[in-house]
Protein backbone atom coordinates (compact mmCIF):
# COMPACT_ATOMS: atom_id res chain seq x y z
CA UNK A 1 0.00 0.00 0.00
CA UNK A 2 1.32 3.25 -0.97
CA UNK A 3 1.45 6.49 1.60
CA UNK A 4 -1.04 7.89 -0.24
CA UNK A 5 -3.06 5.03 0.20
CA UNK A 6 -2.64 4.78 3.61
CA UNK A 7 -3.35 7.84 4.18
CA UNK A 8 -7.20 8.19 1.93
CA UNK A 9 -7.88 5.25 4.09
CA UNK A 10 -6.79 6.89 7.53
CA UNK A 11 -9.23 10.09 6.03
CA UNK A 12 -11.83 7.57 5.31
CA UNK A 13 -11.69 5.74 8.79
CA UNK A 14 -11.46 9.32 10.52
CA UNK A 15 -14.44 10.90 8.97
CA UNK A 16 -16.78 7.83 9.65
CA UNK A 17 -15.82 8.16 13.22
CA UNK A 18 -18.09 10.74 14.04
CA UNK A 19 -21.16 8.86 12.20
CA UNK A 20 -20.66 6.04 14.82
CA UNK A 21 -20.27 8.30 17.98
CA UNK A 22 -23.33 10.42 16.54
CA UNK A 23 -25.42 6.84 16.51
CA UNK A 24 -24.39 5.54 19.97
CA UNK A 25 -25.06 8.96 21.45
CA UNK A 26 -28.41 9.10 19.42
CA UNK A 27 -29.32 5.24 20.66
CA UNK A 28 -28.86 6.86 24.16
CA UNK A 29 -31.03 9.95 23.68
CA UNK A 30 -33.70 7.57 22.34
CA UNK A 31 -33.92 5.02 24.88
CA UNK A 32 -33.72 8.19 27.54
CA UNK A 33 -36.57 9.86 25.56
CA UNK A 34 -38.60 7.02 25.61
CA UNK A 35 -38.05 5.92 29.17
CA UNK A 36 -38.71 9.77 30.00
CA UNK A 37 -42.60 8.55 27.92
CA UNK A 38 -42.08 11.92 25.95
CA UNK A 39 -42.03 9.89 22.93
CA UNK A 40 -46.42 10.05 23.15
CA UNK A 41 -48.77 12.56 21.80
CA UNK A 42 -50.52 12.10 25.23
CA UNK A 43 -47.46 13.52 27.40
CA UNK A 44 -46.19 16.15 24.63
CA UNK A 45 -50.32 17.38 24.66
CA UNK A 46 -50.72 16.51 28.59
CA UNK A 47 -47.99 20.05 28.83
CA UNK A 48 -48.92 21.63 26.82
CA UNK A 49 -52.55 21.69 28.19
CA UNK A 50 -50.69 21.91 31.84
CA UNK A 51 -52.41 18.68 33.08
CA UNK A 52 -48.75 16.78 33.17
CA UNK A 53 -45.49 18.46 33.44
CA UNK A 54 -43.27 15.70 32.39
CA UNK A 55 -41.41 17.23 29.83
CA UNK A 56 -40.41 20.08 31.89
CA UNK A 57 -39.23 18.26 34.22
CA UNK A 58 -37.15 16.09 32.13
CA UNK A 59 -36.16 19.50 30.36
CA UNK A 60 -35.23 21.16 33.15
CA UNK A 61 -33.24 18.59 35.04
CA UNK A 62 -31.25 18.18 32.04
CA UNK A 63 -30.81 21.73 31.62
CA UNK A 64 -29.56 21.99 35.54
CA UNK A 65 -27.12 18.91 35.12
CA UNK A 66 -26.06 20.34 31.93
CA UNK A 67 -25.45 23.65 32.85
CA UNK A 68 -23.12 23.12 35.31
CA UNK A 69 -21.09 20.03 33.80
CA UNK A 70 -20.66 21.85 30.91
CA UNK A 71 -19.36 24.92 32.56
CA UNK A 72 -17.00 23.74 34.69
CA UNK A 73 -15.72 22.16 31.71
CA UNK A 74 -15.70 25.45 30.07
CA UNK A 75 -13.49 26.59 32.87
CA UNK A 76 -11.42 24.07 32.71
CA UNK A 77 -10.71 24.84 29.40
CA UNK A 78 -11.62 21.11 28.45
CA UNK A 79 -14.48 22.49 25.82
CA UNK A 80 -15.92 24.95 23.80
CA UNK A 81 -19.30 26.39 24.10
CA UNK A 82 -21.47 26.10 20.81
CA UNK A 83 -23.70 29.42 21.15
CA UNK A 84 -26.42 29.63 18.61
CA UNK A 85 -26.96 33.24 16.68
CA UNK A 86 -30.06 34.36 17.30
CA UNK A 87 -32.34 37.99 17.02
CA UNK A 88 -35.54 38.77 18.37
CA UNK A 89 -37.25 38.35 14.45
CA UNK A 90 -35.66 34.69 14.46
CA UNK A 91 -36.42 33.69 18.18
CA UNK A 92 -39.80 35.07 18.86
CA UNK A 93 -41.54 34.14 15.43
CA UNK A 94 -39.82 31.44 14.31
CA UNK A 95 -40.26 29.96 18.48
CA UNK A 96 -43.82 30.53 17.79
CA UNK A 97 -44.39 28.79 14.89
CA UNK A 98 -43.37 26.05 16.17
CA UNK A 99 -45.09 25.99 19.29
CA UNK A 100 -48.23 25.88 17.37
CA UNK A 101 -46.62 23.10 15.10
CA UNK A 102 -45.59 21.48 18.17
CA UNK A 103 -49.24 21.31 19.97
CA UNK A 104 -50.88 20.19 16.77
CA UNK A 105 -48.27 17.06 15.69
CA UNK A 106 -47.70 16.87 19.27
CA UNK A 107 -43.84 15.74 18.68
CA UNK A 108 -40.97 17.80 18.42
CA UNK A 109 -38.09 16.83 15.84
CA UNK A 110 -36.16 14.88 18.08
CA UNK A 111 -39.34 13.28 20.30
CA UNK A 112 -40.37 12.33 16.27
CA UNK A 113 -37.89 10.25 15.66
CA UNK A 114 -38.74 8.65 19.43
CA UNK A 115 -42.37 8.35 18.36
CA UNK A 116 -41.03 6.44 14.55
CA UNK A 117 -39.37 4.35 17.23
CA UNK A 118 -42.28 3.58 19.43
CA UNK A 119 -44.13 2.68 16.91
CA UNK A 120 -46.82 5.38 16.16
CA UNK A 121 -47.64 5.28 12.29
CA UNK A 122 -48.30 9.06 12.69
CA UNK A 123 -45.47 10.34 13.61
CA UNK A 124 -43.68 8.48 10.73
CA UNK A 125 -46.32 9.42 7.96
CA UNK A 126 -48.34 12.15 8.42
CA UNK A 127 -45.25 13.58 11.05
CA UNK A 128 -42.07 13.57 9.37
CA UNK A 129 -44.04 14.21 6.04
CA UNK A 130 -45.36 17.40 6.82
CA UNK A 131 -41.91 18.22 8.65
CA UNK A 132 -39.89 17.36 5.84
CA UNK A 133 -42.04 19.67 3.78
CA UNK A 134 -41.43 22.75 6.44
CA UNK A 135 -38.16 22.63 5.57
CA UNK A 136 -38.41 22.83 2.43
CA UNK A 137 -40.74 25.44 2.14
CA UNK A 138 -38.71 27.78 4.61
CA UNK A 139 -35.44 26.66 2.16
CA UNK A 140 -37.95 28.29 -0.38
CA UNK A 141 -38.27 31.35 1.71
CA UNK A 142 -34.96 31.57 3.25
CA UNK A 143 -34.02 34.31 0.23
CA UNK A 144 -36.54 36.72 0.81
CA UNK A 145 -35.94 36.97 4.79
CA UNK A 146 -32.39 36.21 5.83
CA UNK A 147 -31.56 39.69 5.35
CA UNK A 148 -34.44 41.57 6.68
CA UNK A 149 -37.00 39.83 9.20
CA UNK A 150 -34.27 37.40 10.56
CA UNK A 151 -31.49 39.94 10.97
CA UNK A 152 -34.63 42.35 12.54
CA UNK A 153 -32.98 43.35 16.46
CA UNK A 154 -30.16 40.65 16.66
CA UNK A 155 -27.78 39.73 19.29
CA UNK A 156 -25.45 37.70 17.99
CA UNK A 157 -24.27 34.59 20.01
CA UNK A 158 -25.24 36.21 22.81
CA UNK A 159 -24.77 34.19 25.92
CA UNK A 160 -26.53 35.75 29.90
CA UNK A 161 -23.21 36.36 31.23
CA UNK A 162 -21.89 37.83 28.21
CA UNK A 163 -24.81 40.29 28.13
CA UNK A 164 -24.84 40.91 31.45
CA UNK A 165 -20.42 41.64 31.83
CA UNK A 166 -20.21 38.82 34.71
CA UNK A 167 -18.09 35.74 35.47
CA UNK A 168 -20.55 32.99 34.47
CA UNK A 169 -20.67 31.33 37.49
CA UNK A 170 -22.67 34.58 38.62
CA UNK A 171 -25.24 33.00 36.19
CA UNK A 172 -24.48 29.75 36.64
CA UNK A 173 -25.39 29.38 40.08
CA UNK A 174 -28.43 31.44 40.62
CA UNK A 175 -29.97 30.02 37.38
CA UNK A 176 -28.97 26.42 39.08
CA UNK A 177 -30.62 27.10 42.10
CA UNK A 178 -33.73 28.55 40.79
CA UNK A 179 -34.24 25.43 38.70
CA UNK A 180 -33.83 23.29 41.46
CA UNK A 181 -36.53 25.50 43.48
CA UNK A 182 -38.63 25.30 40.66
CA UNK A 183 -38.87 21.51 40.41
CA UNK A 184 -39.02 21.08 44.60
CA UNK A 185 -42.16 24.03 44.26
CA UNK A 186 -43.48 21.67 41.13
CA UNK A 187 -43.24 18.44 43.05
CA UNK A 188 -44.60 20.60 46.57
CA UNK A 189 -48.11 21.73 44.58
CA UNK A 190 -48.61 18.10 42.87
CA UNK A 191 -47.75 19.24 39.17
CA UNK B 1 -27.34 -7.92 37.13
CA UNK B 2 -31.29 -8.88 37.88
CA UNK B 3 -31.86 -5.55 39.58
CA UNK B 4 -29.96 -3.72 36.45
CA UNK B 5 -32.23 -5.89 33.74
CA UNK B 6 -35.34 -5.06 35.94
CA UNK B 7 -34.46 -1.20 35.73
CA UNK B 8 -33.69 -1.37 32.09
CA UNK B 9 -36.94 -2.83 31.34
CA UNK B 10 -38.91 -0.70 33.35
CA UNK B 11 -41.86 0.91 31.13
CA UNK B 12 -40.78 4.08 32.14
CA UNK B 13 -38.85 6.22 34.47
CA UNK B 14 -38.47 8.97 36.97
CA UNK B 15 -38.41 12.51 34.81
CA UNK B 16 -35.46 13.25 36.98
CA UNK B 17 -33.51 10.41 36.19
CA UNK B 18 -34.24 10.66 32.35
CA UNK B 19 -33.84 14.48 32.86
CA UNK B 20 -30.15 13.94 34.55
CA UNK B 21 -29.45 10.97 32.48
CA UNK B 22 -29.83 13.96 29.08
CA UNK B 23 -27.86 16.44 31.13
CA UNK B 24 -24.89 13.89 31.74
CA UNK B 25 -24.98 12.83 28.13
CA UNK B 26 -24.43 15.78 26.62
CA UNK B 27 -21.36 16.24 29.44
CA UNK B 28 -20.06 13.63 27.21
CA UNK B 29 -21.24 14.81 23.68
CA UNK B 30 -19.42 18.21 24.63
CA UNK B 31 -16.10 16.22 25.30
CA UNK B 32 -15.78 13.70 23.26
CA UNK B 33 -18.00 15.11 19.79
CA UNK B 34 -17.31 18.34 20.57
CA UNK B 35 -21.27 19.16 19.72
CA UNK B 36 -24.41 19.86 21.19
CA UNK B 37 -27.47 17.55 21.26
CA UNK B 38 -29.73 18.57 18.32
CA UNK B 39 -31.68 17.12 15.84
CA UNK B 40 -33.63 19.62 13.57
CA UNK B 41 -31.32 20.50 10.96
CA UNK B 42 -30.74 16.62 10.12
CA UNK B 43 -34.57 17.05 8.85
CA UNK B 44 -33.71 20.18 6.78
CA UNK B 45 -31.07 17.96 4.82
CA UNK B 46 -33.26 15.24 4.43
CA UNK B 47 -35.77 17.44 2.80
CA UNK B 48 -33.37 18.79 0.85
CA UNK B 49 -31.75 15.69 -0.62
CA UNK B 50 -35.39 15.07 -1.03
CA UNK B 51 -35.56 17.80 -3.12
CA UNK B 52 -32.66 17.54 -4.58
CA UNK B 53 -33.66 13.56 -6.19
CA UNK B 54 -36.57 15.33 -7.39
CA UNK B 55 -35.67 18.92 -9.10
CA UNK B 56 -31.90 17.73 -9.75
CA UNK B 57 -28.37 19.12 -8.85
CA UNK B 58 -28.51 22.70 -9.16
CA UNK B 59 -31.50 22.42 -5.68
CA UNK B 60 -27.87 22.34 -3.49
CA UNK B 61 -27.24 25.83 -5.28
CA UNK B 62 -29.98 27.15 -2.82
CA UNK B 63 -28.79 29.56 -0.53
CA UNK B 64 -30.22 27.34 2.71
CA UNK B 65 -28.91 24.12 1.66
CA UNK B 66 -25.46 26.00 1.16
CA UNK B 67 -25.45 27.18 4.56
CA UNK B 68 -26.97 24.04 6.23
CA UNK B 69 -24.73 21.51 3.77
CA UNK B 70 -26.97 18.59 2.38
CA UNK B 71 -25.26 15.98 3.59
CA UNK B 72 -25.04 12.83 6.54
CA UNK B 73 -23.11 14.00 9.43
CA UNK B 74 -23.08 13.45 12.98
CA UNK B 75 -26.39 14.89 13.79
CA UNK B 76 -28.41 12.78 11.29
CA UNK B 77 -26.83 9.60 12.56
CA UNK B 78 -27.73 10.90 16.24
CA UNK B 79 -31.35 11.21 14.96
CA UNK B 80 -31.47 7.52 13.39
CA UNK B 81 -30.00 6.76 16.64
CA UNK B 82 -32.95 8.55 18.53
CA UNK B 83 -35.41 6.03 16.60
CA UNK B 84 -33.48 3.14 17.46
CA UNK B 85 -32.94 3.84 21.26
CA UNK B 86 -36.46 4.73 21.57
CA UNK B 87 -37.32 1.09 19.43
CA UNK B 88 -34.76 -1.04 21.87
CA UNK B 89 -36.60 0.94 25.13
CA UNK B 90 -40.11 0.07 23.64
CA UNK B 91 -39.53 -3.16 22.83
CA UNK B 92 -37.47 -4.08 25.98
CA UNK B 93 -40.48 -2.86 28.36
CA UNK B 94 -43.30 -4.43 25.93
CA UNK B 95 -44.07 -0.77 24.81
CA UNK B 96 -43.81 -0.98 21.47
CA UNK B 97 -47.01 -0.39 20.34
CA UNK B 98 -47.55 -0.35 15.92
CA UNK B 99 -50.33 2.35 16.14
CA UNK B 100 -52.00 4.79 14.20
CA UNK B 101 -53.63 6.98 16.82
CA UNK B 102 -52.70 8.37 20.04
CA UNK B 103 -55.03 7.56 22.88
CA UNK B 104 -55.59 10.99 23.83
CA UNK B 105 -56.27 11.90 20.15
CA UNK B 106 -58.95 9.32 19.24
CA UNK B 107 -60.80 10.01 22.97
CA UNK B 108 -61.08 13.39 21.84
CA UNK B 109 -61.52 13.57 17.95
CA UNK B 110 -62.49 10.21 17.03
CA UNK B 111 -61.19 7.05 15.15
CA UNK B 112 -60.76 8.31 12.03
CA UNK B 113 -57.28 7.96 10.98
CA UNK B 114 -56.87 10.28 8.00
CA UNK B 115 -58.14 12.76 9.79
CA UNK B 116 -55.45 12.28 12.54
CA UNK B 117 -52.67 12.22 9.65
CA UNK B 118 -53.62 15.15 8.03
CA UNK B 119 -53.97 17.11 10.95
CA UNK B 120 -50.05 15.87 11.79
CA UNK B 121 -48.67 16.76 8.71
CA UNK B 122 -50.16 20.10 8.73
CA UNK B 123 -48.73 20.31 12.62
CA UNK B 124 -45.36 18.41 10.76
CA UNK B 125 -44.83 21.69 8.33
CA UNK B 126 -45.77 24.65 11.05
CA UNK B 127 -42.74 22.54 13.30
CA UNK B 128 -40.38 22.02 10.45
CA UNK B 129 -40.78 25.84 9.33
CA UNK B 130 -40.96 26.84 13.13
CA UNK B 131 -37.42 25.01 13.54
CA UNK B 132 -35.73 26.13 10.98
CA UNK B 133 -36.89 30.00 10.79
CA UNK B 134 -36.01 29.94 14.88
CA UNK B 135 -32.90 28.51 13.95
CA UNK B 136 -33.18 25.11 16.66
CA UNK B 137 -35.80 22.78 18.25
CA UNK B 138 -36.66 21.63 21.45
CA UNK B 139 -33.54 19.86 21.91
CA UNK B 140 -31.22 21.89 19.89
CA UNK B 141 -32.41 25.26 21.45
CA UNK B 142 -35.03 23.93 24.33
CA UNK B 143 -31.81 22.09 26.01
CA UNK B 144 -28.36 22.61 24.53
CA UNK B 145 -28.78 26.11 23.93
CA UNK B 146 -30.65 26.83 27.34
CA UNK B 147 -28.22 24.67 29.11
CA UNK B 148 -25.33 27.23 27.53
CA UNK B 149 -27.18 29.91 29.06
CA UNK B 150 -27.27 30.78 24.94
CA UNK B 151 -29.74 34.53 24.85
CA UNK B 152 -31.40 33.02 21.48
CA UNK B 153 -32.12 29.38 23.21
CA UNK B 154 -33.69 30.88 25.94
CA UNK B 155 -35.88 33.14 23.85
CA UNK B 156 -36.89 30.54 21.54
CA UNK B 157 -37.86 27.91 24.28
CA UNK B 158 -39.84 30.29 25.87
CA UNK B 159 -41.40 30.97 22.79
CA UNK B 160 -42.30 27.07 21.99
CA UNK B 161 -44.24 26.38 24.97
CA UNK B 162 -46.11 29.96 24.76
CA UNK B 163 -46.82 29.39 21.07
CA UNK B 164 -47.71 25.68 22.14
CA UNK B 165 -49.83 26.12 25.25
CA UNK B 166 -51.80 28.54 23.02
CA UNK B 167 -52.34 26.26 20.47
CA UNK B 168 -53.08 23.11 22.69
CA UNK B 169 -55.44 25.16 24.75
CA UNK B 170 -57.67 26.50 21.72
CA UNK B 171 -57.47 23.11 19.93
CA UNK B 172 -58.50 21.45 23.12
CA UNK B 173 -61.32 24.23 24.46
CA UNK B 174 -62.53 25.76 21.31
CA UNK B 175 -62.17 23.53 18.80
CA UNK B 176 -63.06 20.35 20.33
Amino acid sequence: MTIKERLTKEQVIRDKRPLLTGLLFGIAFGFLLHKGGVTKYDVILGQLLLTDFTVLKIMLSAVVTGMIGIYAMKSAGMIKLTIKKGSVGQNILGGLIFGIGFAVLGYCPGTLAGAIGNGYFDALTGGLAGILLGTVLFAQLYPKIKDNILQRGSYGDMTLPKLLKVNDWIIVVPVALFIVLLLVWMERSGL
Amino acid sequence: METLNAFFSELSWSPYVVGIGIGILSWLSFLISGKPLATSTTFAQMGGMIEKAISGEEVKNKPYYKKIKLEINWQSMLVVGVVIGAFLSALISGDFQMRWLPTLWSSTFGSDVMTRLLVAMGGGVFLGFGARWAGGCTSGHGISGTLQLAVSSWISAICFFIGGILTAWLIFNILA
